[in-house]
């Protein structure tokens, strides 16, 4: 099941985790995972909420301990201090304290690194330039974010984990957040970010982990997860009734939303010659690949079935 | 690895901005420097100075007591709250995620303490001296001086502990519920002689007690036990503690 990435084979491996397992009070949280991290790659680890993301994190952190298995980053342990001033973290934090300005914070925590970025480009990067002397007691949840990324990035780290980044922004800031990510890729810095946005993990990542209860069910690039369904979806409108199309053979499922038919089919050619055969009208017809939340869905189904059997 | 990896940062300049960074946080938080400031000094007011039973002594004891009574409180709130707040946020994570050296943590709020007890403590002594008619050797303003400041060490790691153990929600009420009783009941509201004989004797535990007895030393004004066992029971709460919280933060898999 291990594909290996297509840009990073060549890349130095900074960090590799070793059939790690997890429980806490006899609950498995993570399983057997297995897991590189290289060189300026964005990896995205994507699942459900409770699916162990942010206990995997955490264990790279070093801030929980390992029931089983093995953990290295730079070849040190994680949690211990050199790979500390190589890492920059963004966690999910509820709040910052109040009385502190955006300068004061990043200034601090720039101090904590012997080669912190550029205070200037820390602003520019994470957005927060017109807002460097607020308290942070005055932001709002989309500047907090930004402000929690500044840190994370202040220190120049060489490994940035952002763990579900973008929650609580709007669109913009979400798209600038894309931006700088892409940017310090761009600059060789590893990412390893947690999201359950598709979106975000389909725009960002070289590589994509699906996690589910804790285990590892797909990993891969976006498009090779994609491709692993070959459902297409059919679209289009039509005066006739959704009987009538679900009796063609090579439709497995038809639906119809305001006044469009939606089918989906393992064979879009076949199923399009059988319309045309059946001299069914059609008008504005689209054909598309699956996204990748189709590919979620029905992985994530799969892993029902499988369990349930 | 390359060698930008092996860099340390200044350690020093670490804990010079933490230090700043924290202490002017909490003066700007008014919630905390206003009680903490404004409770011994309102106390020592009614009861050291104008509601003062026997004017030729009491000020000066009281101004002590109260002293020790100020001094704990900084201690216990910056640590005992700070790190509950700080730990129910999510916050106090992402600094131990961070390359903080711990000690950046700990030096910066015992910095924080100790300002705010000598403010209090220099506060307290104009008060005594200007309105109390307290009268002392510069010798003695001096030791008093010092032994309220460090005094507040063993306060700071009850406090620590505290903070890493209790909750975010109850953490203030909890520490309240701690400092008024234990001032009291160590004979810094009023002197420890007028309290009855049990619970006299309950004040032998407690470590205000201890503390104060040694400051009253300095003026003659204690029960006359020795300054080693006052300077044991503090150290060994102090031991304690420390114990405690390296405990409880060497932990992982918290909460």
């Amino acid at each position: 099941m291990s594909t290996h990435p297509r840009n990073t084979t060549s890349r130095q491996c900074i960090g590799k985790i070793t059939q790690v397992c997890k429980s806490f009070n006899d609950k498995q949280v993570l399983s057997n995972i297995d897991l590189a991290l290289y060189q300026g790659e964005v990896l995205a680890v994507l699942g459900p909420n409770g699916a162990g993301k942010t206990t995997l994190i955490n264990t790279m952190l070093g801030k929980i301990s390992l029931s089983k298995g093995e953990i290295s980053l730079f070849g040190h342990e994680p949690g211990s201090m050199p790979v500390k001033r190589q890492i920059g973290a963004m966690l999910q934090v509820a709040g910052l304290p109040d009385m502190s300005t955006i300068k004061e914070h990043i200034q601090l925590f720039q101090a904590y690194y012997a080669n912190p970025m550029d205070y200037n480009k820390v602003l520019e990067i994470a957005g927060l330039k017109e807002i460097e002397n607020q308290y942070s007691k005055n932001l709002s949840g989309g500047q907090k974010q930004r402000l929690l990324f500044a840190l994370a990035i202040c220190g120049n780290p060489k490994l940035l984990f952002l763990d579900e980044p973008s929650v609580g922004m709007d669109i913009t800031a979400r798209k600038s957040l894309w931006r700088a990510i892409e940017m310090l890729r761009a600059q060789g810095t590893s990412i390893l970010l947690t999201t359950h946005y598709l979106e975000e993990a389909d725009q960002l990542s070289d590589r994509i982990v699906m996690i589910n209860r804790g285990r590892i069910v797909r990993e891969g690039t976006s498009d090779e997860i994609k491709s692993q369904i070959n459902t297409k979806k059919i679209r289009f409108k039509s005066p006739v009734d959704i009987q009538s199309l679900l009796a063609l053979e090579s439709v497995d499922k038809a639906s119809k939303t305001s006044n469009y038919y939606e089918l989906e089919s393992k064979c879009a050619e076949k199923t399009l010659s059988e319309i045309i055969g059946k001299q069914i009208i059609i008008e504005d017809l689209t054909v598309t690949g699956a996204a990748l939340e189709d590919a979620f869905e029905l992985i994530n189904g799969q892993e029902k079935i499988t369990e349930a059997a | 690895m390359n060698s930008q990896a092996l860099d340390k940062p200044n350690l020093l300049n670490i804990y010079l901005l933490e230090a700043k960074t924290e202490t002017t946080r909490l003066l700007r938080t008014p919630g905390f420097s206003i009680p903490t400031l404004l409770f011994p000094i309102m106390f020592y007011t009614f009861f050291g100075i104008i509601f003062s039973m026997n004017p030729a002594t009491m000020p000066t004891y009281l101004m002590i007591t109260y002293a020790v009574f100020g001094v704990i409180g900084p201690a216990l709130f910056s640590f005992g709250v700070g790190i509950a707040i700080e730990r129910g946020q999510g916050w106090f994570d992402l600094k131990e995620v961070s390359p903080m050296p711990a000690s950046a943590y700990i030096i910066s709020r015992i910095s924080l303490t100790f300002i705010f007890a000598a403010v209090i403590v220099v506060l307290l002594f104009a008060i005594g001296a200007v309105f109390g008619g307290v009268q002392l050797m510069r010798w003695q303003w001096i030791s008093l001086f010092f032994i309220f400041v460090l005094g507040s060490l063993p306060f700071c790691a009850i406090g620590m502990t505290l903070g890493l153990y209790l909750k975010s929600s109850s953490a203030p009420a909890t520490v309240n519920l701690i400092y008024l009783p234990m001032g009291f009941l160590s004979g810094l509201w009023m002197p420890i002689n007028f309290l009855p004989e049990v619970m006299q004797q309950f004040a032998n535990i407690l470590p205000p007690y201890h503390l104060a007895q040694l400051a009253l030393k300095i003026t003659n004004m204690d029960l006359g036990f020795p300054v080693v066992l006052h300077l044991s029971v503090l150290a060994v709460y102090a031991l304690l503690f420390i114990v405690l919280a390296l405990k409880s933060y060497n932990k992982k898999d918290k909460q």
